[in-house]
């Protein structure tokens, strides 16, 4: 073999002793084949890390897709919608009553589509009836909700008619005893149509059905109450003030509007009322939602720590089980600093793929949810990037301890232990 | 007159320093280029002190070691891995191969600390098997093979780089006597291409095989 025979020496000196290097490929290598010589071992040093970054990134992903699914669901109808009522007063003071212009006052704001007043009538005991007459064994009166309304209210709630007309404000002048009926309500009375001029009694009053409804989109109770003029409601059964107000908003306009109606409505008593819009229940269910999120989140971190001292054990261990391999790398020509890197990188691999295994993992968690909720998944697309980084840089951490007790060992110790 | 590879000079090793242990006292020894030297001595004796001296693993604590007259002390630490790296190679007595690496791989791993091109390194590996008789086990674990087998390998090992002194420390003890009579011929016809031979041995018959013998006894060399 040509390269035993080397020729004895020139004149060497200390500066002309070059180090030892090796590649980063090879360190890289190096590292790998350390890890994957034991795959079912490198599987349970992961496992903590890996527990550790899924929690945090399901727990990241479902929070965004719960959210996007709340924002979703919080349509445009909801978010326009405005109920003002009065508060019970206090013994001794004036009622907290609402204005009988109150639609009046509410269209002078900016940014109102529709104002409307709705109350309940107190009809006493009165029963609703579409007959005249009582047929035994068969019923035709009915305990039923008869609402007063503004004319206006209809355009409010989104109410589309079946048949016959909405009441105007000359019904409600003239106090005309005339009703609205709700498709159920008309359904229960056995009332098809206005055709005929049908009539029903409440009580022992009778009105005129001019018109049945076929559907509403806010206030669904509508759906079943006997709806009368509030001129008829005043006139007849006392109505002293409007109990509600009901409003449709432009797009946007319910943060300002909740503020001001109160105001609008009673300058001298705004705090007697109670403004009532989508908004106000939202931060409070988010607040919740970003409480179960830190816990996860900090669960998630705990189980970061206890993985990363996972892998410094194992890592240790290992250490300790390679003092023979790293006598003979040492022996080969390997510096402390290239035992040193070997160990670290090994540690930063596991955190690495821990992390990578910890992302997929967290991702299906997540498609699985919403798969089941039949939600949209949606995920933070650094997530899944970082979760990896994130990994690496704890097993990067948790690898600093035993790679510096390898890089201690002395080589002639080291070889001592054998392999 | 050629200067020699290997000069110690009153070279002394002490273990510990509360209670401190000798190892080495005031040895003397020169090895010229080429030359085929046994160091005979009994368990505890020093000699693989000597031995891990002269492979830079270790360093004295008294004296002066220099290497082609160099003063190895002068070194830093990756200096010293770097002669290790290039001038030695190192046979220990059981074997030091990697379990979960293949014969080959063992081989290759030599390399790694010299930052010689991955080109070639395998075809280098098997050339250096072949040298040492091992034509066609490259993808053998050491788990398959005999102990004369992986003896084999850890030389083909220590060969790949071309070094300039081989270190065998006890390279026969772990091997029964036909497998021992195989590796010390394949050290014979190494030395007899040139390669320079330190070998430390408690068995006399062993050091028979070599050039020059030497005998150290309680960290002292005799005669």
């Amino acid at each position: 073999m040509k390269m035993l025979t080397r020729e004895a020496a020139e004149v060497r000196t200390a500066e002309g002793v070059q180090p030892s290097r090796m590649w980063f490929s090879d360190l890289i290598f190096e590292a790998f084949a350390g890890i994957f010589a034991r795959p079912g071992r490198m599987f349970m040093t992961i496992l903590g890390t890996m527990i550790g970054l899924t929690a945090l990134v399901a727990t990241l992903g479902l929070s965004r897709t719960a959210n996007a699914q709340i924002i979703s669901r919080f349509d445009e109808l909801a978010a326009t919608e405005i109920t003002v009522s009065s508060r019970p007063a206090g013994e001794g003071q004036p009622a907290n009553e609402l204005p009988w212009d109150a639609s009046e006052r509410i269209h002078r704001l900016n940014g109102v589509v529709a104002v409307g007043t709705l109350s309940a009538v107190d009809v006493k005991d009165a029963l609703v009836s579409a007959s005249p007459f009582v047929e035994p064994g068969h019923r035709s009166e009915f305990k039923l909700p008869v609402e007063a309304a503004s004319p206006e209210l209809f355009t409010a709630v989104r109410a589309r008619v079946r048949s016959g007309r909405l009441p105007d404000e000359g019904h409600s002048q003239r106090a005309d005893k005339v009703a609205v009926l709700g498709p159920n309500a008309a359904e229960q009375l056995g009332i098809n149509g206005v055709a005929n001029l049908e009539s029903i009694s409440i009580g022992d009053e009778v009105f005129l059905v001019i018109g049945i409804l076929e559907g509403v989109e806010r206030k669904h109770t509508l759906l079943s109450s006997v709806i009368i003029p509030e001129g008829t409601a005043r006139d007849l059964y006392g109505l002293r003030a409007p109990q509600s107000v009901i409003m449709e908003t432009d797009v946007g306009a319910t943060p300002l509007l909740s503020r001001q109606v109160a105001h609008a409505l009673r300058p001298d008593a705004p705090l007697g009322l109670k403004v009532t819009s989508p908004q106000q229940p939202q931060p409070v269910r988010s607040g919740v939602q970003s409480d179960l999120e830190v816990l996860f989140l900090m669960l998630g971190g705990l189980s970061l720590i206890v993985g990363a001292i996972g892998i410094a054990n194992v890592t240790l261990v290992a250490v300790m089980e390679r003092v023979g391999e790293i006598g003979l790398r040492r022996a080969l020509g390997a510096t402390r600093r290239h035992i040193a890197s070997q160990f670290l990188l090994e540690s930063a691999t596991l955190g690495l793929v821990s992390g990578v295994l910890g992302a997929c993992v967290g991702m299906l968690i997540v498609v699985a949810v919403a798969a089941y909720q039949t939600w949209t998944p949606v995920m933070d697309p650094m997530v899944p990037i970082l979760a990896p980084l994130i990994g690496g840089l704890t097993g990067l951490l948790a690898g600093f301890y035993p790679a510096l007790r390898a890089a201690r060992l002395e080589p002639v110790d080291a070889l001592r232990a054998g392999m | 007159m050629t200067r020699p590879i290997v000069a110690l000079a009153e070279v002394g090793r002490t273990f510990g320093s509360i209670a401190p242990v000798v190892a080495l006292r005031e040895v003397d020894l020169e090895v010229d280029v080429g030359e085929w030297v046994a160091v005979v001595g009994a368990s505890g004796s020093g000699k693989t002190t000597l031995l891990n001296i002269i492979g830079c693993l270790d360093r004295p604590t008294t004296g002066s070691y220099r290497l082609d007259g160099m003063d190895v002390a002068d070194l830093s630490d990756p200096q010293r891995a770097g002669l290790r790296s290039r001038d030695f190679g190192f046979i220990f007595q059981s074997f030091h191969l990697l379990s979960y690496r293949t014969v080959l791989e063992s081989v290759m791993l030599a390399e790694v600390y010299r930052r010689r091109p991955r080109a070639g390194r395998r075809d280098r590996a098997l050339a250096a098997l072949e040298a040492v008789g091992l034509e066609g086990r490259d993808e053998f674990l050491p788990t398959q093979l005999s102990g004369g087998q992986r003896q084999r390998v850890a030389i083909a090992r220590a060969l790949v780089n071309g070094p300039r002194l081989l270190l065998c420390d006890e390279p026969t003890g772990n091997l029964d006597s036909i497998s021992a009579k195989g590796i010390l011929e394949l050290i014979r016809g190494l030395h007899s291409q040139g390669l320079t031979i330190m070998m430390i041995t408690h068995d006399p018959g062993v050091a028979a095989w070599a050039q020059r013998k030497v005998t150290i006894a309680d960290g002292q060399l005799q005669g």
